[in-house]
Protein backbone atom coordinates (compact mmCIF):
# COMPACT_ATOMS: atom_id res chain seq x y z
CA UNK A 1 0.00 0.00 0.00
CA UNK A 2 1.00 3.58 -0.52
CA UNK A 3 1.39 4.20 3.23
CA UNK A 4 4.10 1.54 3.42
CA UNK A 5 6.05 2.81 0.43
CA UNK A 6 9.59 3.58 1.60
CA UNK A 7 9.59 7.02 0.00
CA UNK A 8 6.17 7.96 1.36
CA UNK A 9 7.19 6.98 4.91
CA UNK A 10 10.34 9.12 4.73
CA UNK A 11 8.59 12.04 3.07
CA UNK A 12 5.90 12.01 5.76
CA UNK A 13 8.60 12.14 8.42
CA UNK A 14 10.55 14.96 6.85
CA UNK A 15 8.06 17.01 4.86
CA UNK A 16 4.78 16.35 6.71
CA UNK A 17 3.60 19.91 6.24
CA UNK A 18 4.08 20.01 2.49
CA UNK A 19 2.35 16.76 1.51
CA UNK A 20 -1.09 17.42 0.08
CA UNK A 21 -2.13 13.95 -1.03
CA UNK A 22 -0.80 10.41 -1.43
CA UNK A 23 -2.54 8.18 -3.95
CA UNK A 24 -1.92 4.65 -5.16
CA UNK A 25 -3.47 3.47 -8.39
CA UNK A 26 -2.56 0.26 -10.23
CA UNK A 27 0.48 -0.10 -8.02
CA UNK A 28 1.87 3.35 -8.82
CA UNK A 29 2.41 5.81 -6.01
CA UNK A 30 1.78 9.51 -6.55
CA UNK A 31 2.64 12.13 -3.96
CA UNK A 32 1.26 15.62 -4.40
CA UNK A 33 3.23 18.32 -2.64
CA UNK A 34 3.14 22.09 -2.32
CA UNK A 35 5.14 23.73 -5.05
CA UNK A 36 7.21 25.84 -2.62
CA UNK A 37 8.92 22.70 -1.32
CA UNK A 38 9.45 21.08 -4.70
CA UNK A 39 13.21 21.49 -4.91
CA UNK A 40 13.80 20.38 -1.33
CA UNK A 41 11.68 17.25 -1.84
CA UNK A 42 13.30 16.36 -5.17
CA UNK A 43 16.82 16.89 -3.82
CA UNK A 44 15.99 14.79 -0.75
CA UNK A 45 14.61 11.97 -2.90
CA UNK A 46 17.67 12.03 -5.12
CA UNK A 47 20.29 12.21 -2.39
CA UNK A 48 18.79 10.19 0.45
CA UNK A 49 16.46 7.73 -1.26
CA UNK A 50 18.47 6.97 -4.41
CA UNK A 51 15.90 8.19 -6.91
CA UNK A 52 18.76 8.96 -9.25
CA UNK A 53 16.98 9.06 -12.61
CA UNK A 54 14.44 11.72 -13.50
CA UNK A 55 12.46 9.91 -16.16
CA UNK A 56 10.10 12.64 -17.20
CA UNK A 57 8.79 16.09 -16.45
CA UNK A 58 5.41 17.09 -17.79
CA UNK A 59 2.27 19.01 -16.95
CA UNK A 60 -1.50 18.56 -17.06
CA UNK A 61 -3.99 21.33 -17.76
CA UNK A 62 -7.11 21.02 -15.57
CA UNK A 63 -8.90 24.01 -17.06
CA UNK A 64 -12.24 24.46 -15.31
CA UNK A 65 -11.84 21.20 -13.40
CA UNK A 66 -9.59 22.20 -10.53
CA UNK A 67 -9.01 25.37 -8.62
CA UNK A 68 -5.35 25.50 -9.56
CA UNK A 69 -5.20 25.06 -13.29
CA UNK A 70 -1.91 23.27 -13.91
CA UNK A 71 -0.36 20.23 -12.34
CA UNK A 72 3.36 19.64 -12.75
CA UNK A 73 4.33 15.96 -12.85
CA UNK A 74 7.78 14.55 -12.12
CA UNK A 75 8.41 10.87 -12.79
CA UNK A 76 11.27 9.57 -10.69
CA UNK A 77 13.02 6.26 -11.00
CA UNK A 78 15.50 4.58 -8.70
CA UNK A 79 17.95 2.39 -10.58
CA UNK A 80 19.47 0.76 -7.44
CA UNK A 81 16.05 -0.01 -5.91
CA UNK A 82 14.15 -0.63 -9.15
CA UNK A 83 11.12 1.40 -8.20
CA UNK A 84 9.30 4.48 -9.38
CA UNK A 85 7.65 7.45 -7.72
CA UNK A 86 5.54 10.25 -9.10
CA UNK A 87 5.69 13.72 -7.58
CA UNK A 88 3.06 16.30 -8.45
CA UNK A 89 2.74 19.96 -7.61
CA UNK A 90 -0.13 22.28 -8.48
CA UNK A 91 0.60 25.57 -10.25
CA UNK A 92 -2.08 28.24 -10.50
CA UNK A 93 -2.77 30.23 -13.63
CA UNK A 94 -2.28 33.53 -11.80
CA UNK A 95 1.20 32.63 -10.61
CA UNK A 96 2.24 30.40 -13.45
CA UNK A 97 5.78 29.63 -12.35
CA UNK A 98 7.72 27.00 -10.43
CA UNK A 99 11.35 26.36 -9.50
CA UNK A 100 13.33 24.53 -12.15
CA UNK A 101 14.28 20.92 -11.40
CA UNK A 102 17.31 21.35 -13.66
CA UNK A 103 19.10 22.45 -10.51
CA UNK A 104 18.83 18.84 -9.32
CA UNK A 105 18.93 16.89 -12.61
CA UNK A 106 20.37 18.01 -15.95
CA UNK A 107 17.59 16.03 -17.67
CA UNK A 108 15.03 18.60 -16.64
CA UNK A 109 16.57 21.23 -18.96
CA UNK A 110 14.88 20.19 -22.22
CA UNK A 111 11.88 18.57 -20.56
CA UNK A 112 11.04 21.84 -18.83
CA UNK A 113 11.63 23.79 -22.01
CA UNK A 114 8.98 21.59 -23.59
CA UNK A 115 6.52 22.26 -20.76
CA UNK A 116 7.26 25.98 -21.07
CA UNK A 117 6.71 25.79 -24.81
CA UNK A 118 3.49 23.78 -24.82
CA UNK A 119 1.88 24.87 -21.51
CA UNK A 120 3.37 28.28 -20.82
CA UNK A 121 4.60 27.53 -17.33
CA UNK A 122 7.72 29.51 -16.42
CA UNK A 123 10.61 27.84 -14.62
CA UNK A 124 12.64 29.94 -12.25
CA UNK A 125 16.43 29.55 -12.38
CA UNK A 126 16.31 27.55 -15.60
CA UNK A 127 19.57 27.82 -17.58
CA UNK A 128 18.05 28.40 -21.02
CA UNK A 129 14.27 28.83 -21.06
CA UNK A 130 13.28 29.04 -24.75
CA UNK A 131 10.69 27.36 -26.90
CA UNK A 132 11.87 23.97 -28.13
CA UNK A 133 9.32 22.31 -30.42
CA UNK A 134 7.36 25.30 -31.71
CA UNK A 135 8.95 28.13 -33.68
CA UNK A 136 10.53 30.91 -31.57
CA UNK A 137 7.90 33.47 -32.66
CA UNK A 138 4.91 31.19 -32.06
CA UNK A 139 2.03 32.65 -30.10
CA UNK A 140 0.12 30.61 -27.55
CA UNK A 141 0.78 27.28 -25.90
CA UNK A 142 -0.70 24.37 -27.87
CA UNK A 143 -1.23 21.82 -25.12
CA UNK A 144 -3.44 24.15 -23.09
CA UNK A 145 -7.02 22.95 -23.12
CA UNK A 146 -8.30 26.30 -24.44
CA UNK A 147 -5.98 26.18 -27.46
CA UNK A 148 -7.93 24.96 -30.49
CA UNK A 149 -6.83 21.68 -32.04
CA UNK A 150 -6.66 23.07 -35.57
CA UNK A 151 -4.61 26.09 -34.52
CA UNK A 152 -5.74 29.62 -33.76
CA UNK A 153 -6.75 30.85 -37.23
CA UNK A 154 -8.88 27.98 -38.48
CA UNK A 155 -12.39 26.68 -38.21
CA UNK A 156 -12.77 24.77 -34.94
CA UNK A 157 -12.56 21.01 -35.07
CA UNK A 158 -16.02 19.48 -34.90
CA UNK A 159 -15.08 15.83 -34.61
CA UNK A 160 -14.98 13.10 -37.17
CA UNK A 161 -18.58 11.97 -36.86
CA UNK A 162 -20.48 15.23 -36.64
CA UNK B 1 49.26 39.96 -37.65
CA UNK B 2 46.95 37.09 -38.46
CA UNK B 3 43.90 36.75 -36.28
CA UNK B 4 41.47 33.89 -35.90
CA UNK B 5 37.82 34.06 -35.09
CA UNK B 6 35.18 31.50 -34.30
CA UNK B 7 32.95 30.33 -37.10
CA UNK B 8 29.29 29.40 -36.85
CA UNK B 9 28.25 26.50 -39.04
CA UNK B 10 24.76 25.34 -39.70
CA UNK B 11 24.47 21.54 -39.88
CA UNK B 12 21.07 20.38 -41.06
CA UNK B 13 18.07 20.29 -41.08
CA UNK B 14 18.73 18.81 -44.52
CA UNK B 15 21.89 16.86 -43.93
CA UNK B 16 22.39 13.17 -44.67
CA UNK B 17 24.03 12.33 -41.37
CA UNK B 18 21.53 14.04 -39.07
CA UNK B 19 19.06 11.15 -39.49
CA UNK B 20 16.07 13.29 -40.31
CA UNK B 21 15.41 16.95 -39.79
CA UNK B 22 17.80 17.72 -36.97
CA UNK B 23 19.52 21.08 -37.11
CA UNK B 24 22.69 21.68 -35.16
CA UNK B 25 24.20 25.14 -34.90
CA UNK B 26 27.90 24.60 -34.37
CA UNK B 27 30.42 27.07 -33.12
CA UNK B 28 33.82 26.12 -34.47
CA UNK B 29 37.37 26.97 -33.64
CA UNK B 30 39.06 25.68 -36.77
CA UNK B 31 37.64 22.18 -36.99
CA UNK B 32 37.15 21.82 -33.25
CA UNK B 33 33.59 22.16 -31.97
CA UNK B 34 33.28 24.61 -29.10
CA UNK B 35 29.51 24.78 -28.81
CA UNK B 36 26.53 22.81 -30.12
CA UNK B 37 23.00 24.19 -30.11
CA UNK B 38 20.49 21.62 -31.33
CA UNK B 39 17.36 23.02 -32.95
CA UNK B 40 14.47 20.58 -33.10
CA UNK B 41 10.74 20.67 -33.79
CA UNK B 42 10.72 20.55 -37.59
CA UNK B 43 8.64 17.39 -37.51
CA UNK B 44 6.28 18.41 -34.70
CA UNK B 45 2.81 17.05 -35.48
CA UNK B 46 1.21 17.56 -32.09
CA UNK B 47 0.62 13.89 -31.35
CA UNK B 48 -0.05 14.57 -27.67
CA UNK B 49 -2.64 17.23 -28.51
CA UNK B 50 -4.24 15.07 -31.20
CA UNK B 51 -4.58 12.14 -28.85
CA UNK B 52 -6.74 14.20 -26.48
CA UNK B 53 -9.32 14.41 -29.25
CA UNK B 54 -9.45 10.75 -30.25
CA UNK B 55 -10.74 7.60 -28.63
CA UNK B 56 -8.21 5.21 -27.14
CA UNK B 57 -8.53 3.04 -30.20
CA UNK B 58 -7.95 5.93 -32.61
CA UNK B 59 -4.77 6.98 -30.80
CA UNK B 60 -3.04 3.70 -31.63
CA UNK B 61 -2.13 4.56 -35.27
CA UNK B 62 -0.55 7.81 -34.07
CA UNK B 63 1.89 5.90 -31.90
CA UNK B 64 3.58 3.89 -34.64
CA UNK B 65 4.43 7.15 -36.38
CA UNK B 66 6.63 8.25 -33.49
CA UNK B 67 9.67 6.06 -33.77
CA UNK B 68 8.94 4.82 -37.26
CA UNK B 69 11.93 2.49 -37.16
CA UNK B 70 10.39 0.55 -34.27
CA UNK B 71 6.63 0.88 -34.81
CA UNK B 72 5.50 -2.26 -32.99
CA UNK B 73 7.38 -1.25 -29.87
CA UNK B 74 5.56 2.06 -29.73
CA UNK B 75 2.25 0.27 -30.17
CA UNK B 76 3.24 -2.07 -27.36
CA UNK B 77 4.07 0.72 -24.92
CA UNK B 78 0.80 2.51 -25.59
CA UNK B 79 -1.33 -0.61 -25.48
CA UNK B 80 0.26 -1.74 -22.20
CA UNK B 81 -0.54 1.63 -20.65
CA UNK B 82 -4.17 1.41 -21.78
CA UNK B 83 -4.43 -2.17 -20.54
CA UNK B 84 -3.01 -1.09 -17.20
CA UNK B 85 -5.73 1.55 -16.95
CA UNK B 86 -8.40 -0.95 -17.95
CA UNK B 87 -6.86 -3.62 -15.71
CA UNK B 88 -7.36 -6.50 -18.14
CA UNK B 89 -5.36 -9.65 -18.77
CA UNK B 90 -4.54 -10.82 -22.26
CA UNK B 91 -4.33 -14.39 -23.60
CA UNK B 92 -1.05 -16.30 -23.54
CA UNK B 93 -0.76 -16.55 -27.32
CA UNK B 94 -1.23 -12.83 -27.84
CA UNK B 95 1.43 -12.10 -25.26
CA UNK B 96 3.91 -14.45 -26.91
CA UNK B 97 3.33 -12.98 -30.37
CA UNK B 98 3.79 -9.51 -28.90
CA UNK B 99 7.18 -10.53 -27.52
CA UNK B 100 8.22 -12.01 -30.88
CA UNK B 101 7.21 -8.84 -32.71
CA UNK B 102 8.78 -6.55 -30.12
CA UNK B 103 12.10 -8.32 -30.40
CA UNK B 104 11.94 -8.46 -34.20
CA UNK B 105 11.35 -4.73 -34.02
CA UNK B 106 14.42 -4.35 -31.85
CA UNK B 107 16.42 -6.22 -34.48
CA UNK B 108 14.96 -4.02 -37.19
CA UNK B 109 15.74 -0.80 -35.37
CA UNK B 110 19.27 -1.91 -34.55
CA UNK B 111 19.79 -2.96 -38.17
CA UNK B 112 18.93 0.53 -39.35
CA UNK B 113 21.19 1.90 -36.66
CA UNK B 114 24.21 -0.21 -37.69
CA UNK B 115 23.52 0.51 -41.36
CA UNK B 116 23.36 4.28 -40.99
CA UNK B 117 25.99 4.54 -38.29
CA UNK B 118 28.47 2.63 -40.44
CA UNK B 119 27.52 4.56 -43.55
CA UNK B 120 28.04 7.87 -41.74
CA UNK B 121 31.54 6.79 -40.79
CA UNK B 122 32.27 5.59 -44.31
CA UNK B 123 31.62 1.83 -44.28
CA UNK B 124 29.05 1.44 -47.00
CA UNK B 125 28.99 -2.35 -47.31
CA UNK B 126 27.32 -2.86 -43.94
CA UNK B 127 24.50 -0.57 -45.01
CA UNK B 128 23.62 -2.79 -47.95
CA UNK B 129 23.81 -5.99 -45.89
CA UNK B 130 21.78 -4.67 -42.96
CA UNK B 131 19.01 -3.44 -45.22
CA UNK B 132 18.84 -6.89 -46.80
CA UNK B 133 18.07 -8.41 -43.37
CA UNK B 134 15.71 -5.59 -42.50
CA UNK B 135 13.73 -6.44 -45.59
CA UNK B 136 12.97 -9.89 -44.17
CA UNK B 137 11.55 -8.28 -41.02
CA UNK B 138 9.51 -5.85 -43.10
CA UNK B 139 8.07 -8.83 -44.96
CA UNK B 140 7.07 -10.41 -41.66
CA UNK B 141 5.37 -7.14 -40.72
CA UNK B 142 3.55 -7.17 -44.01
CA UNK B 143 2.57 -10.80 -43.59
CA UNK B 144 0.83 -10.25 -40.27
CA UNK B 145 -0.44 -6.69 -40.45
CA UNK B 146 -0.52 -5.81 -44.15
CA UNK B 147 1.77 -2.82 -43.64
CA UNK B 148 5.53 -2.61 -43.74
CA UNK B 149 5.98 0.15 -41.22
CA UNK B 150 2.75 1.50 -39.76
CA UNK B 151 1.78 -1.86 -38.37
CA UNK B 152 -1.06 -0.89 -36.02
CA UNK B 153 -1.29 -4.56 -35.10
CA UNK B 154 -1.75 -4.72 -31.32
CA UNK B 155 -5.08 -4.05 -29.67
CA UNK B 156 -6.12 -3.35 -26.12
CA UNK B 157 -6.84 -6.93 -25.06
CA UNK B 158 -4.54 -8.71 -27.50
CA UNK B 159 -3.95 -8.56 -31.24
CA UNK B 160 -6.03 -7.35 -34.17
CA UNK B 161 -5.98 -10.87 -35.67
CA UNK B 162 -4.11 -14.13 -35.41
CA UNK B 163 -0.90 -14.58 -37.38
CA UNK B 164 -1.05 -16.70 -40.57
CA UNK B 165 0.27 -20.31 -40.40
CA UNK B 166 3.46 -19.54 -42.33
CA UNK B 167 4.49 -16.90 -39.77
CA UNK B 168 6.22 -19.33 -37.42
CA UNK B 169 8.41 -20.90 -40.09
CA UNK B 170 9.32 -17.53 -41.58
CA UNK B 171 10.48 -16.15 -38.25
CA UNK B 172 12.30 -19.38 -37.35
CA UNK B 173 14.21 -19.37 -40.65
CA UNK B 174 15.13 -15.74 -40.28
CA UNK B 175 16.29 -16.12 -36.68
CA UNK B 176 18.35 -19.18 -37.64
CA UNK B 177 20.28 -17.14 -40.20
CA UNK B 178 20.58 -13.94 -38.17
CA UNK B 179 23.63 -14.88 -36.01
CA UNK B 180 25.55 -15.59 -39.23
CA UNK B 181 24.67 -12.16 -40.54
CA UNK B 182 25.75 -10.59 -37.26
CA UNK B 183 29.11 -12.37 -37.59
CA UNK B 184 29.33 -10.84 -41.04
CA UNK B 185 28.84 -7.29 -39.69
CA UNK B 186 31.32 -7.93 -36.92
CA UNK B 187 33.80 -9.25 -39.45
CA UNK B 188 33.44 -6.05 -41.40
CA UNK B 189 33.64 -3.68 -38.44
CA UNK B 190 34.88 -4.92 -35.06
CA UNK B 191 38.53 -5.34 -35.99
CA UNK B 192 38.48 -2.93 -38.91
CA UNK B 193 41.26 -0.41 -38.10
CA UNK B 194 39.30 2.54 -39.53
CA UNK B 195 36.19 1.63 -37.56
CA UNK B 196 38.20 1.20 -34.37
CA UNK B 197 40.00 4.51 -34.84
CA UNK B 198 36.76 6.32 -35.45
CA UNK B 199 34.81 4.84 -32.54
CA UNK B 200 37.19 4.05 -29.66
CA UNK B 201 37.35 7.05 -27.35
CA UNK B 202 34.67 8.90 -29.30
CA UNK B 203 31.66 10.43 -27.53
CA UNK B 204 32.68 9.43 -24.03
CA UNK B 205 30.10 10.02 -21.31
CA UNK B 206 30.51 8.74 -17.76
CA UNK B 207 27.82 6.71 -16.00
CA UNK B 208 27.06 9.56 -13.56
CA UNK B 209 26.66 12.11 -16.34
CA UNK B 210 24.57 9.70 -18.38
CA UNK B 211 22.11 9.18 -15.51
CA UNK B 212 22.09 12.90 -14.72
CA UNK B 213 21.16 13.73 -18.31
CA UNK B 214 18.62 10.92 -18.31
CA UNK B 215 20.08 8.73 -21.04
CA UNK B 216 18.42 5.32 -21.21
CA UNK B 217 18.69 2.21 -23.33
CA UNK B 218 21.84 0.91 -25.05
CA UNK B 219 23.52 4.31 -24.70
CA UNK B 220 23.21 4.06 -20.91
CA UNK B 221 24.36 0.45 -20.84
CA UNK B 222 27.35 1.41 -23.00
CA UNK B 223 28.39 3.64 -20.10
CA UNK B 224 28.38 0.68 -17.75
CA UNK B 225 24.98 1.05 -16.06
CA UNK B 226 23.27 -2.32 -15.79
CA UNK B 227 19.67 -1.22 -16.32
CA UNK B 228 17.17 -2.83 -18.65
CA UNK B 229 13.44 -2.40 -18.11
CA UNK B 230 12.70 -5.80 -19.64
CA UNK B 231 14.59 -7.44 -16.79
CA UNK B 232 14.33 -4.89 -13.98
CA UNK B 233 10.67 -3.85 -14.18
CA UNK B 234 9.25 -6.62 -16.40
CA UNK B 235 6.25 -5.95 -18.61
CA UNK B 236 4.33 -7.89 -21.26
CA UNK B 237 5.58 -11.21 -19.86
CA UNK B 238 9.33 -10.58 -20.21
CA UNK B 239 9.84 -12.13 -16.76
CA UNK B 240 9.37 -15.57 -18.39
CA UNK B 241 12.34 -15.21 -20.71
CA UNK B 242 16.02 -15.70 -20.06
CA UNK B 243 18.45 -13.28 -21.64
CA UNK B 244 21.64 -11.41 -20.87
CA UNK B 245 21.90 -7.66 -20.57
CA UNK B 246 25.18 -6.50 -22.13
CA UNK B 247 27.03 -3.68 -20.40
CA UNK B 248 29.92 -1.58 -21.71
CA UNK B 249 32.99 -0.40 -19.85
CA UNK B 250 34.70 2.46 -21.64
CA UNK B 251 31.58 4.63 -22.18
CA UNK B 252 32.54 5.32 -25.80
CA UNK B 253 31.01 4.78 -29.22
CA UNK B 254 32.78 1.44 -29.66
CA UNK B 255 31.27 0.06 -26.45
CA UNK B 256 27.81 1.21 -27.42
CA UNK B 257 28.34 -0.56 -30.74
CA UNK B 258 29.29 -3.77 -28.93
CA UNK B 259 26.32 -3.47 -26.56
CA UNK B 260 23.87 -3.15 -29.43
CA UNK B 261 25.37 -6.09 -31.31
CA UNK B 262 25.05 -8.32 -28.24
CA UNK B 263 21.50 -7.05 -27.79
CA UNK B 264 20.69 -8.25 -31.30
CA UNK B 265 22.00 -11.71 -30.49
CA UNK B 266 19.98 -11.74 -27.25
CA UNK B 267 16.88 -10.65 -29.17
CA UNK B 268 17.32 -13.75 -31.36
CA UNK B 269 17.46 -15.91 -28.22
CA UNK B 270 14.28 -14.33 -26.85
CA UNK B 271 12.47 -14.89 -30.15
CA UNK B 272 13.53 -18.54 -30.16
CA UNK B 273 12.22 -19.02 -26.62
CA UNK B 274 8.97 -17.30 -27.57
CA UNK B 275 8.53 -19.46 -30.66
CA UNK B 276 8.92 -22.54 -28.47
CA UNK B 277 6.18 -21.25 -26.19
CA UNK B 278 3.79 -20.42 -29.00
CA UNK B 279 0.65 -22.54 -28.57
CA UNK B 280 -2.65 -22.29 -30.39
CA UNK B 281 -5.34 -20.31 -28.61
CA UNK B 282 -7.28 -17.06 -28.65
CA UNK B 283 -5.44 -13.82 -29.40
CA UNK B 284 -7.99 -11.41 -27.95
CA UNK B 285 -9.24 -11.17 -24.38
CA UNK B 286 -12.86 -12.03 -23.64
CA UNK B 287 -13.87 -8.40 -23.00
CA UNK B 288 -16.72 -7.46 -25.35
CA UNK B 289 -16.84 -3.88 -24.01
CA UNK B 290 -13.29 -3.24 -25.20
CA UNK B 291 -12.42 -5.71 -27.94
CA UNK B 292 -13.79 -5.69 -31.46
CA UNK B 293 -15.78 -8.80 -32.44
CA UNK B 294 -14.21 -11.19 -34.98
CA UNK B 295 -14.72 -10.12 -38.59
CA UNK B 296 -16.92 -13.15 -39.46
CA UNK B 297 -19.43 -11.98 -36.88
CA UNK B 298 -19.33 -8.39 -38.15
CA UNK B 299 -20.01 -9.48 -41.72
CA UNK B 300 -22.59 -12.17 -40.96
CA UNK B 301 -24.69 -11.04 -38.00
CA UNK B 302 -26.50 -7.86 -37.05
CA UNK B 303 -25.36 -8.16 -33.41
CA UNK B 304 -21.75 -8.36 -34.53
CA UNK B 305 -22.17 -5.34 -36.77
CA UNK B 306 -23.78 -3.26 -34.02
CA UNK B 307 -21.06 -4.34 -31.60
CA UNK B 308 -18.36 -3.28 -34.06
CA UNK B 309 -20.08 0.00 -34.85
CA UNK B 310 -20.55 0.88 -31.18
CA UNK B 311 -16.86 0.47 -30.34
CA UNK B 312 -15.74 2.22 -33.54
CA UNK B 313 -18.03 5.23 -33.08
CA UNK B 314 -18.05 5.70 -29.32
CA UNK B 315 -14.94 3.94 -28.12
CA UNK B 316 -14.95 2.45 -24.65
CA UNK B 317 -14.90 4.24 -21.30
CA UNK B 318 -11.68 3.85 -19.36
CA UNK B 319 -11.61 4.04 -15.53
CA UNK B 320 -10.56 7.34 -14.04
CA UNK B 321 -6.94 7.44 -12.95
CA UNK B 322 -3.44 7.84 -14.25
CA UNK B 323 -0.76 5.35 -15.16
CA UNK B 324 2.76 5.37 -16.51
CA UNK B 325 4.11 2.52 -18.56
CA UNK B 326 7.75 2.48 -19.55
CA UNK B 327 9.04 0.00 -22.11
CA UNK B 328 12.57 -0.75 -23.23
CA UNK B 329 12.40 0.60 -26.75
CA UNK B 330 15.43 -0.14 -28.96
CA UNK B 331 16.48 3.49 -28.36
CA UNK B 332 15.82 3.73 -24.65
CA UNK B 333 12.95 4.05 -22.23
CA UNK B 334 9.77 4.92 -24.06
CA UNK B 335 7.04 5.91 -21.64
CA UNK B 336 3.35 6.54 -21.95
CA UNK B 337 1.78 8.54 -19.15
CA UNK B 338 -1.99 8.59 -19.59
CA UNK B 339 -4.42 10.56 -17.45
CA UNK B 340 -7.98 9.34 -17.81
CA UNK B 341 -11.06 11.24 -16.65
CA UNK B 342 -13.32 8.23 -17.11
CA UNK B 343 -14.36 9.06 -20.68
CA UNK B 344 -13.44 7.27 -23.90
CA UNK B 345 -10.67 9.72 -24.80
CA UNK B 346 -7.41 10.32 -22.91
CA UNK B 347 -7.60 13.52 -20.87
CA UNK B 348 -3.86 13.89 -21.28
CA UNK B 349 -1.35 11.60 -22.90
CA UNK B 350 2.31 12.27 -22.42
CA UNK B 351 4.89 10.41 -24.45
CA UNK B 352 8.31 10.15 -22.86
CA UNK B 353 10.54 9.96 -25.92
CA UNK B 354 13.91 8.27 -25.40
CA UNK B 355 15.61 10.00 -28.34
CA UNK B 356 14.57 13.46 -27.12
CA UNK B 357 16.22 12.97 -23.76
CA UNK B 358 19.25 11.15 -25.21
CA UNK B 359 19.86 13.96 -27.70
CA UNK B 360 20.40 16.34 -24.80
CA UNK B 361 23.74 14.66 -24.21
CA UNK B 362 25.09 15.58 -27.62
CA UNK B 363 26.92 18.68 -26.46
CA UNK B 364 28.55 16.86 -23.58
CA UNK B 365 29.61 14.00 -25.87
CA UNK B 366 30.90 15.95 -28.85
CA UNK B 367 32.23 19.22 -27.47
CA UNK B 368 35.94 19.58 -28.13
CA UNK B 369 35.99 17.00 -30.89
CA UNK B 370 36.03 17.44 -34.66
CA UNK B 371 33.02 17.74 -36.93
CA UNK B 372 33.54 14.25 -38.33
CA UNK B 373 33.40 12.87 -34.78
CA UNK B 374 30.11 14.65 -34.21
CA UNK B 375 28.68 12.60 -37.06
CA UNK B 376 29.77 9.45 -35.22
CA UNK B 377 28.12 10.74 -32.03
CA UNK B 378 24.81 11.35 -33.81
CA UNK B 379 25.00 7.80 -35.12
CA UNK B 380 25.79 6.25 -31.78
CA UNK B 381 22.97 8.10 -30.00
CA UNK B 382 20.61 6.40 -32.47
CA UNK B 383 18.03 9.15 -32.60
CA UNK B 384 14.89 9.29 -34.69
CA UNK B 385 13.30 12.66 -35.27
CA UNK B 386 9.74 11.39 -35.57
CA UNK B 387 9.92 10.63 -31.89
CA UNK B 388 11.90 13.68 -30.79
CA UNK B 389 9.47 16.13 -32.36
CA UNK B 390 6.27 14.07 -31.99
Amino acid sequence: MAENNRAVVKLKEKFAASIVEVVEFRGEVTVTIKKEDLLAVLAFLKQSLQYNLLTDVTAIDYLGKKEERFMMVYLLCSIPNKDRLRIKAAVSEGECRIESASQVWATADWLEREVYDLFGITFDNHPDLRRILMAPDWEGHPLRKDYPLQGPDREPYKGRLS
Amino acid sequence: MATTEKMTLNMGPQHPSTHGVLRLVLELDGEIITKITPDIGYLHRGVEKLSEHRTYHQVLPLTDRLDYLAPMHNNLGYILAVEKLLDIQIPERAQTIRIIMAELTRLESHLVWIACHALDIGAMTVFIYAFREREAIMETYELISGARMTSNFFRAGGLSQDVPPEFEKKVRDFIASMPGYLDQYEGLLTTNPIWVKRTVGNGVISAEDAIDIGITGPALRGSGVDWDLRRDTPYAGYENYRFEVPVGKNCDTFDRYKVRLVEMREACKIINQALDRLKPGPVLADCPQICYPPKEKVYNSIEGLIHHFKIASEGYPVPEGEVYQGVENPKGELGFYIVSDGSSKPYRMRIRPPSFVNLQAIEKMAKGSMIADLVAVIGTLDIVLGEIDR
